[in-house]
C-alpha cells in the first residue's frame, strides 16, 4: 500500500498544497485513509500527522475509517424529505440491517447522510461510489442492496435509462435529468463553441474586454452580486508573479442545481468564459473547483477540456492570439458547504481545511497561493461569453437597471415542473409560481437556507439585487407543509453541520438557536423565547463569512414573515419556562437503582 | 415599615456561600437591624412562616428535593438571588454532567476506590431519598431567578453590597475586585 | 516613523503607521480593544470575534484589519460592548468552564473578559458538552472542556522542522484542538511551558504544575485585563 500512496504523492508533485487531491485519490482507491497513509503523507510532505488529519476530518467525504465497498450517501435536504426521504432511509436500514452512520459488519455497505447533492428536482437521491441515483423508491432500494450483495458493479446497478440531454453522453452516462424548462442567453443553443475566442478576442485588448464586462453591469451570479467587471479590473491591476482564474462550482446552497445543469449542457461556455477572463486579467491558469457531489462529471468534463485543447481553444497561443496561453484543470472539493465561500474555496484549493480567510486582503490581491485571483460562479463565466460576443450594451436590454441580464433559477419543492429556468432579472415570484405550476403555496424559500422565506403577501416582489437577491435556489412549500418543524429546523441543522467552526459565533450560536426552536416545537416555549431568538441571532452578524452571518436567517426570516406559526406554539399562560422536566430528569437514575419515581406535588 | 424578610437555603452546595454571608464580619450586626430572617439555616427556621422579600439560593439542583425546595422558594419569595457558582452554573457538582448517571452511581456506590462497606452492592433506592437528576442544573434553568452573584464563594463585600442595594434601592457599586468566578 | 496616518476610534483622533492592525494601533493610542485569539508575533485569524468593531456599518475584527487613513472605528458603543459580552458568554456556555476548579483561574483571559464585562450569568443556556481530556503526553494535559479553539497553540508550538504539535480536528461544533500523539511524546519542557503560557485558558497544562500563585497575586485578581493599555 505504501507504494500506492507514494505514487499518488508523486502524481501531485509531492506538493503539500495538493494534499486534497492526494487524499481524494487515496479515499477512492482504498475506501478510507488509513493510519499508515497518514504517516506516509506526513513524512513525505513535512507535516505532522495531526496536520494531515485536520484536513481529512474537515471534509464529509474523507474518512479515516472504511466507508464500505459501496458507500451510500443519502441526501437529507428538505426537499428530499418532502419527496419520501424517510421511507428511503428506512428501506436502506431495513435491507442492510444497519443504521445511518454505520458500515455493515462485512464491510460491504456503508450508509451516510449528506447535505444537498444538487438533485432537488429529482429527489430522493443518493450518491453511491460517485454515481448518482435519483428518484429512489423503497423497491428500488431493496433491489440495489440485493445487487450489491451479489457483488454487482456500479454500472450493473443501473437498470434505467440515462437522463436527458448530455447526461446520455458516453463519458457521462448519468441517471440525472437536466430538466431545462426555460432557455435564455446562457442556456440557448445559438452559441457555437470558440466563436468568442477565435473571432472576437483577437480584435479586443484585455482592457477592452474588461470595459465591455463593466459596461454590461453584470454582477456575480453566485449570490453575493459583486460587479464582475470591477473584480476583473482589480485583479488585472494587482501585482503578482501569476494571475489565476478560478471557477466556483461548489454550489452547495441547498436547492441549487443550475451549475450542475450548465456544466452538463454547456461546459464549453463555462470554460470559454474562464479563458476570456484569463485573457482579461493576464492569467494563464484556470481551475474549476468542482464539488465532490459532481464527481460523476469528471471524465466528461476532462473530455470536454481535451476537445477544446485539440481545437486550440485552450493551451498555447489560443484562438491564434500570440502569447495567449491558458489552460484549465479540475480540482475537487470533498464535501463542505463553506467551500463555496471564495476564500474558503482557496484554502481548500491549497490542500487545507476550508476555513474562510480574513478580508482584506481580497482574493483579487492575494488569492490562490498568495497570487491575484478572480473567483467567479459557473453562470457568471458562461454569461461573460455572451456579453463579449454581443457587447455590454446588448446585455443591458435584459433584466432591470440594477440587475442586468438573465438569471438561471433552480426551482424545486411543491410544484408540477421542478427544474432549471432561465429568466430575465425582474421576474416576480407570482409569475415564477405560475410558470412552474405551483398551487396552494404557503411559502417560498428564496436563495436557499441563507436567503429569505417569504409569504404570499410578498409574492409581488421581484428577483434582483435590490429586492429579492438570489443565487438561484427557489424552494416552494404548499399549505400542507409544517414550515417550522420540517423546513426551518432542517435548515438550522444544515448550518450546524456545515459551519467550519473557526468563528466562536458560528460554531456555537446556531445550535443555541436550534435548541430554542426545538423547545418551542415541544410546546415549552414562552413569549420571551421569541425575543431571545431575535436578539441572539444578531450575535452571528460579526462572523467572518457569509455562512456564519446568515446562519440564523431561517429563524430570523420565518420569525418576521410567519410569526403566527411561532405564537401558536407558545404557552399563553406562562411567562417563564426553561423547559425543565422533573419527571424526565429523574427517569434514568430511578430506572438504574430500581425505584418508581414519586412526586409530592 | 416592617423590615424586609430574607430566606436562604443551600441546595447542591457546600455551604461555603453561607459562610461568605457570615464573612461580612461586624456588618452582621447592621444586617440584623436591617432585615429579618425567615426560613434559613442561619436561624434554623425550617419552613416558611410568612411571605419573604428576598430568597437567597446557594447551590444548583442535583436531585428532586433541590428542585422542590427551589420551587418553594420561588413561590414564597418576591425576589430570588442565585448566590455563587453552583447556583449559577452547577459548580463543582456539575463536573458530573458529562458522565452518564449510571457511571456516577457505579463509581459512588459500587466500584469507586472509597467504597468499602457496601458489601451487598446496594444502590440507594429508598423512597425517602431524593431522586437524582440526569445532570446538575443551574437554578435559573428551573425557576426564574432575579439576580446573580458570582464567586466561589461570592466575596462578602459583594453580598453586602447587593443586599444593601436591594433594601435601599440604591444601585450596586460593583468594584472590580468583588466580581470573581473562583 | 514613516507613513503615519490619522484615524478615529469612537470619535477620538488617533495616529499610527499605515498597515498596523487596528487592535495594535488602538493600543498605541491608549485604547484597549479586548481580544482572545490574538497574540503578538502570530498571524492573526479572527477566530474569537471578541475584538469586533464597526467600520462603515460593517463588523470587522480589529486583530485582522489594518488601519487606513481617515478610517472611523466604532469600538466602545453600547451595542458593540454588548456584542462582545455575548460572545464571551457564548464561549462560557459552549465549553465546561469550571473556574473554581481550574488551574488557570486568575490568569485566564476568558475569565478576565467575564470580569471586564461584569458577566454575572451568561444569557444562554449551559450546554455541558461531553469533552475529552488527553493526558497521554508525558509533559502536558490537553483538556478539551476548557478549549476555546483560539488556534494560538496551533500557530505557535512547532518543532525545528516547522511541524505543528497541535491541529484542529473535525469542524463546526465538533471542532477540537488535538495534540499529535507522536510529537506529544517528544515534547520538550520548554515547549510544554510555552504551550501552557500561550493558551489563554486552562486547556493546556504542564503536568504536576498549577495553582502556583496564591489568590490575590494572580494576573487578573486586582486589575482588569487591558488596564495596562488605558491612558
Amino acid at each position: 500500500m505504501e507504494n500506492a500512496i507514494n505514487q499518488i504523492i508523486t502524481n501531485y508533485g509531492g506538493r503539500p498544497d495538493r494534499l486534497m487531491d492526494m487524499l481524494i485519490a487515496i479515499q477512492e482507491q482504498f475506501g478510507y485513509i488509513s493510519r499508515g497513509a497518514i504517516l506516509t503523507l506526513s513524512n513525505e510532505l513535512g507535516l505532522s500527522q495531526v496536520d494531515v488529519e485536520q484536513t481529512i476530518s474537515f471534509y464529509h467525504f474523507l474518512s479515516t475509517k472504511p466507508r464500505g465497498k459501496y458507500a451510500i450517501y443519502l441526501n437529507n435536504s428538505v426537499v428530499a424529505y418532502m419527496f419520501g426521504r424517510q421511507a428511503i432511509k428506512e428501506a436502506f436500514e431495513k435491507e442492510t440491517g444497519i443504521t445511518f452512520g454505520q458500515v455493515t459488519p462485512d464491510g460491504l455497505i456503508g450508509l451516510f447522510d449528506t447535505a444537498c447533492i444538487g438533485m432537488n428536482d429529482q429527489e430522493p437521491a443518493a450518491i453511491i461510489n460517485n454515481k448518482v441515483f435519483t428518484r429512489l423508491t423503497p423497491y428500488r432500494v431493496k433491489e440495489i442492496v440485493q445487487y450489491m450483495r451479489k457483488g454487482l458493479s456500479l454500472d450493473e446497478l443501473v437498470n434505467e435509462s440515462y437522463g436527458d440531454g448530455k447526461n446520455q453522453h458516453p463519458f457521462l452516462k448519468a441517471m440525472v435529468s437536466s430538466n431545462i424548462r426555460r432557455k435564455g442567453m446562457v442556456l440557448s443553443d445559438q452559441y457555437t463553441m470558440g466563436k468568442v475566442i477565435k473571432e472576437i478576442l483577437p480584435k479586443m485588448s484585455p482592457e477592452g474586454v474588461i470595459a465591455e464586462i463593466k459596461h454590461s453591469h453584470i454582477r456575480g451570479r453566485g449570490g453575493a452580486g459583486f460587479p464582475t467587471g470591477f473584480k476583473w479590473e482589480f485583479c488585472r491591476r494587482a501585482k503578482g508573479q501569476k494571475h489565476y482564474v478560478v471557477c466556483n462550482a461548489d454550489e452547495g446552497e441547498p436547492g441549487t442545481f443550475k451549475d450542475r445543469v450548465i456544466l452538463t449542457e454547456k461546459p464549453e461556455l463555462v470554460f470559454e468564459g474562464m479563458a476570456v477572463a484569463g485573457y482579461a486579467i493576464g492569467g494563464d491558469e484556470g481551475i474549476l473547483y468542482l464539488r465532490y457531489e459532481y464527481r460523476y462529471m469528471k471524465d466528461y468534463l476532462e473530455w470536454v477540456l481535451q476537445n477544446m485543447r485539440e481545437q486550440n481553444l485552450l493551451g498555447e497561443n489560443i484562438g491564434g492570439i500570440e502569447g495567449f496561453n491558458f489552460d484549465i484543470r479540475i480540482q475537487f472539493g470533498a464535501g463542505a458547504y463553506v467551500c463555496g465561500e471564495e476564500s474558503a474555496l482557496l484554502e481548500s484549493l491549497e490542500g487545507k481545511r476550508g476555513e474562510p480567510r480574513d478580508k482584506p486582503p481580497f482574493p483579487v490581491e492575494k488569492g490562490y497561493l498568495g497570487q491575484p485571483t478572480i473567483i467567479n460562479n459557473v453562470e457568471t463565466f458562461a454569461t461573460a461569453v455572451r456579453i463579449i460576443e454581443n457587447g455590454g450594451e446588448w446585455f443591458t436590454q435584459f433584466g432591470t437597471e440594477d440587475s442586468t441580464g438573465t438569471k438561471i433559477l433552480s426551482i424545486s419543492g411543491d410544484c408540477m415542473f421542478p427544474g432549471v429556468y432561465e429568466v430575465n432579472w425582474g421576474f416576480n415570484v407570482e409569475d415564477m409560481l405560475n410558470m412552474v405550476g405551483a398551487y396552494d403555496v404557503q411559502a417560498v424559500q428564496v436563495g436557499g437556507p441563507s436567503g429569505t422565506l417569504i409569504a404570499p403577501n410578498e409574492f409581488h416582489r421581484t428577483l434582483g439585487y435590490s429586492d429579492l437577491s438570489t443565487g438561484g435556489s427557489m424552494i416552494i412549500f404548499n399549505k400542507q407543509r409544517n414550515l417550522l418543524k420540517d423546513v426551518v429546523l432542517n435548515f438550522m441543522e444544515f448550518f450546524i453541520d456545515e459551519s467550519c467552526g473557526s468563528c466562536s459565533t458560528c460554531r456555537n450560536m446556531p445550535q443555541v438557536l436550534r435548541n430554542k426552536l426545538l423547545k418551542i416545537l415541544k410546546g415549552k416555549g414562552v413569549r420571551k423565547d421569541l425575543d431571545d431568538l431575535q436578539a441572539w441571532a444578531k450575535v452571528l452578524q460579526p462572523s467572518r463569512c457569509g455562512l456564519g452571518q446568515t446562519a440564523a436567517n431561517p429563524i430570523v426570516s420565518s420569525l418576521k414573515n410567519f410569526r403566527h406559526l411561532y405564537e401558536n406554539l407558545l404557552q399563553k399562560d406562562l411567562d417563564f419556562d426553561e423547559g425543565f422536566d422533573l419527571v424526565a430528569a429523574v427517569q434514568d437514575s430511578c430506572n438504574y437503582v430500581g425505584r418508581v419515581p414519586k412526586f409530592h406535588h | 415599615m416592617s423590615k424586609p424578610v430574607i430566606a436562604t437555603t443551600s441546595l447542591a452546595g457546600c455551604f461555603g456561600c453561607h459562610m461568605s454571608i457570615l464573612d461580612i464580619d461586624e456588618r452582621i450586626l447592621q444586617l440584623i437591624e436591617l432585615v429579618e430572617f425567615n426560613k434559613s439555616p442561619v436561624d434554623d427556621i425550617k419552613t416558611f412562616t410568612k411571605p419573604v422579600d428576598i430568597g437567597i439560593i446557594e447551590g444548583g439542583c442535583c436531585n428532586s428535593e433541590n428542585v422542590e425546595v427551589l420551587r418553594s422558594f420561588r413561590k414564597n419569595c418576591k425576589i430570588l438571588i442565585s448566590l455563587g457558582e453552583c447556583a449559577i452554573m452547577g459548580g463543582l457538582p456539575a463536573l458530573r454532567n458529562g458522565i452518564p448517571i449510571q457511571e456516577c452511581l457505579h463509581e459512588a456506590y459500587l466500584n469507586g476506590p472509597t467504597v468499602q462497606l457496601n458489601t451487598e452492592k446496594i444502590l440507594p433506592n429508598d423512597d425517602e431519598l431524593p431522586m437524582l437528576l440526569d445532570k446538575v442544573y443551574p437554578c435559573h434553568e428551573i425557576v426564574k431567578i432575579d439576580y446573580f452573584l458570582p464567586g466561589c464563594p461570592p466575596r462578602a463585600d459583594l453580598i453586602w453590597d447587593a443586599l444593601v442595594a436591594l433594601i435601599t434601592g440604591d444601585p450596586m457599586k460593583l468594584p472590580y475586585e468583588t466580581i470573581k468566578f473562583d | 516613523m514613516a507613513n503615519l496616518i490619522k484615524f478615529k476610534i469612537d470619535g477620538v483622533e488617533c495616529m499610527a503607521e499605515a498597515g498596523t492592525y487596528i487592535v495594535e494601533a488602538a493600543r498605541q493610542n491608549g485604547i484597549f480593544i479586548p481580544t482572545l485569539c490574538n497574540m503578538a508575533g502570530l498571524i492573526p485569524k479572527g477566530a474569537c470575534r471578541v475584538c469586533t468593531v464597526r467600520i462603515n456599518g460593517r463588523f470587522m475584527t480589529s486583530c485582522t484589519t489594518p488601519v487606513t487613513d481617515g478610517m472611523e472605528i466604532e469600538s466602545n458603543s453600547p451595542e458593540i460592548l454588548d456584542l462582545r459580552k455575548s460572545i464571551v458568554e457564548l464561549l462560557f456556555v459552549s465549553g465546561n468552564h469550571f473556574c473554581p476548579a481550574c488551574e488557570k483561574s486568575g490568569n485566564c483571559e476568558l475569565q478576565a473578559l467575564g470580569y471586564l464585562f461584569q458577566m454575572m450569568v451568561p444569557r444562554f443556556p449551559y450546554e455541558f458538552p461531553k469533552k475529552e481530556v488527553d493526558a497521554s503526553s508525558p509533559k502536558i494535559i490537553k483538556d478539551q472542556n476548557r478549549c476555546i479553539l483560539c488556534k494560538r497553540c496551533i500557530k505557535s508550538i512547532k518543532d525545528e522542522q516547522g511541524r505543528s504539535f497541535f491541529a484542529f480536528r473535525n469542524r463546526g461544533n465538533h471542532l477540537e484542538v488535538v495534540l499529535d500523539k507522536e510529537m506529544g511524546m517528544k515534547m520538550t519542557d520548554e515547549l510544554a511551558e510555552k504551550a501552557m503560557r500561550n493558551c489563554p485558558v486552562g486547556s493546556i497544562l504542564v503536568k504536576e504544575k498549577g495553582f502556583a500563585m496564591p489568590i490575590g497575586s494572580r494576573k487578573f485578581d486586582k486589575k482588569p485585563i487591558g488596564s495596562e493599555v488605558q491612558v
